[in-house]
């Protein structure tokens, strides 16, 4: 045998090609694991053989974490401008509609988890890769501010990997600020705050709410961070560690207090509010 | 007679032709004995009449690369006019002492204040110890230990802004920059002391919101703000770095645009030809400033105050109604 013989396990194992039929079976981004789809969905979109967390919309999202049939969505009455006439931003945003059938990347309301009233913020990676906008920002505000009216907890899950969206420069940018100012006033309120991540969570999101959660959640392998790791690889030259800006990576440098898989999320959720809350 | 040689911008072109053939003109007046006071006067006032014409219709780009000059004053340069006295204050008390954001105690008009800033180097060794002015998570947290001193000793807090973003490193994703970032909002959204925001020279994105939230926020005329910088931008939006022209259009960063749109409560102006071509005047125009605004917040009770930043921000937002 030559010293430069392959061996062909590797590309034996991606030859391996099935004949997918359309919206009957996902084959997992990480194992290559062919899975029923109806299956998929039982297991709340995570794959049976490795554990990689699909994503799922917003809607998805409440249905699983919240106690059945009891999310009331608030009414909202703003939708996205193009305030500074930015290039292809309608389209973009007709796109995302289309796509996720959502009007923007967040959802807020409330509903119960284990019987407790909650107010619950959702955003939503398949719009936009859930940049917030000035409609984000405003719903999250309000949401905190519903919290402190009607002295509920509240939680916000994040799927922001877009930041602060562009397309609304400084406007978005400053959301940042707007949604900080309302997590200080609902924490000298001493209401309870749970921020859980989700894949992908970074940059203005990261920096902002997501990451002023009394408790701070993430579903296991999430990519969350504050610069991208393309732009950070671009700037320093080098390669970055394996697992870089994973939820286990934050988990290891001291930044979210659990890492949980999401078939646990409720059942964690509710033993949180069962500690913490007071007359229970 | 030899000048040292100055960094200029393109668009500065013809006004740096103007004044080399005014020298010559100058010089040959001198070593021929000639009289050309005239055509010298004509020239100068023909130069006046070129910069003001170039500095009154600058480009969005344009601003750019005059608020990322070399010669761009830094904050310790201005604070150095700007206050009587001052004393910079080190380490974040956590893990070390981030020379990319300065800060300490200082005077105005007899006023004790607490100033924190990003600092960017003047050489290239200066700007490899202070990271051109791109702190990590530590330079965050020195800047939050401050603002508690400040809020302690009922101190206004001023910052200053001039920064192209937090630093993009493995370290600082590490020790939690988006935390730092976002304690620092959280802390700045309710702190029982005024705080006024200038931004001097480059407001990139959340590195230098980290800093940045306060009760009024100034920007000097040529100074930028903004989400993303315009290579960033061009490359995400045209995939095509020579775009940054139309990108640094689109992002609406200049001092202008964001009073326009309701995001900045004042212009500093600047000297013609920008903050670098007089650091006194710039640090006189800055000194002014600060020392009107902070007298004004200064007659508010602290729940005013309080309640107005909260009002200032929850206000910020563009959208239609249904």
């Amino acid at each position: 045998m030559g010293w430069f013989e392959r061996t062909y396990n590797r590309i034996k194992r991606s030859k391996k090609k099935v004949d997918i039929p359309d919206g009957l079976w996902t084959k997992c981004i990480k194992c290559g694991e062919i899975i029923y789809n109806k299956k998929l969905e039982e297991n709340l979109r995570v794959c049976p053989q490795c554990g990689y967390h699909f994503y799922i919309g917003a809607r998805k999202r409440l249905e699983i974490t919240l106690d059945k049939d009891s999310f009331r969505e608030y009414d909202s009455v703003i939708t996205s401008d193009n305030p500074l006439n930015f290039p292809h931003y309608e389209e973009k945003l007709e796109k995302s509609r289309k796509e996720t059938g959502l009007d923007e990347a967040a959802i807020i309301g409330e509903g119960r988890i284990g019987g407790k009233s909650i107010v619950v913020g959702v955003t939503d990676y398949g719009f936009m890769r859930g940049s917030m906008a000035s409609v984000v920002g405003e719903r999250i505000t309000e949401a905190v501010e519903k919290a402190i009216e009607k002295r509920y907890p509240l939680l916000i899950i994040s799927g922001s990997g877009g930041g602060a969206r562009m397309q609304e420069g400084m406007i978005s940018l400053m959301q940042m600020a707007k949604t900080s100012a309302a997590i200080a006033r609902l924490k000298r309120e001493r209401l309870l705050y749970l921020s859980l991540l989700t894949h992908a969570t970074m940059a203005g999101v990261m920096a902002s709410f997501a990451s002023q959660g009394d408790i701070i959640l993430a579903e296991p392998g999430a990519l969350l961070g504050f610069t991208g790791p393309r732009v950070i690889k671009q700037t320093i030259r080098q390669q970055l560690p394996p697992g870089f800006q994973s939820s286990e990576f934050l988990f290891k440098h001291g930044m979210i207090d659990l890492i949980v898989k999401r078939d646990e999320i409720r059942p964690t959720l509710i033993k949180i509010l069962n500690l913490i809350l007071p007359g229970f | 007679m030899v000048e040292r040689s100055r960094y200029y911008l393109d668009f500065e072109k013809p006004i740096i032709e103007l004044e080399q053939k005014i020298t010559e003109l100058e010089g040959l007046a001198k070593k021929e004995k000639l009289d050309f006071k005239e055509e010298i006067k004509i020239l100068q006032s023909r130069l006046k009449n070129l910069k003001e014409s170039i500095f009154a219709n600058l480009t969005p780009w344009q601003r750019v690369q005059l608020a990322r000059h070399p010669e761009r004053p830094k904050p310790l340069q201005l604070a150095s006019f700007i206050f009587e006295d001052f004393l910079l204050l080190h380490g974040d008390r956590l893990y070390g002492d981030d020379q990319a954001i300065i800060g300490g105690l200082a005077k105005i008009e007899n006023e004790g204040i607490v100033f924190i800033g990003h600092q960017k180097g003047k050489s290239i060794k200066e700007n490899l110890s202070r990271n051109f002015g791109m702190a990590h998570p530590e330079g965050y947290r020195k800047a939050s230990r401050l603002m508690s001193l400040a809020e302690k000793f009922k101190k206004p807090v001023v910052t200053f802004i001039d920064t192209p973003g937090a630093y993009p490193g493995i370290q600082a994703e590490e020790r939690g920059q988006a935390e730092a970032i976002a304690a620092n909002l959280e802390k700045m959204a309710r702190l029982e002391t005024p705080i006024l925001v200038i931004v001097t020279g480059e407001g990139g994105s959340g590195g230098a919101l980290g800093i940045g939230v306060g009760d009024r926020i100034l920007m000097l005329e040529n100074a930028i703000y903004s989400v993303i910088s315009p290579e960033g931008c061009a490359a995400i939006l045209w995939k095509n770095q020579e775009k940054v022209e139309e990108a640094a259009e689109a992002l609406r960063l200049t001092s202008q645009d964001l009073m326009k749109l309701g995001l900045i409560e004042e212009i500093i102006p600047e000297p013609l030809g920008g903050a670098h071509k007089d650091i006194e005047q710039t640090a006189i125009n800055i000194k002014q400033a600060i020392i009107r605004n902070l007298s004004e917040l200064k007659d508010l009770t602290l729940p005013e105050l309080l309640e107005k930043r909260y009002e200032k921000y929850r206000r910020i937002g563009k959208f239609k109604r249904k």
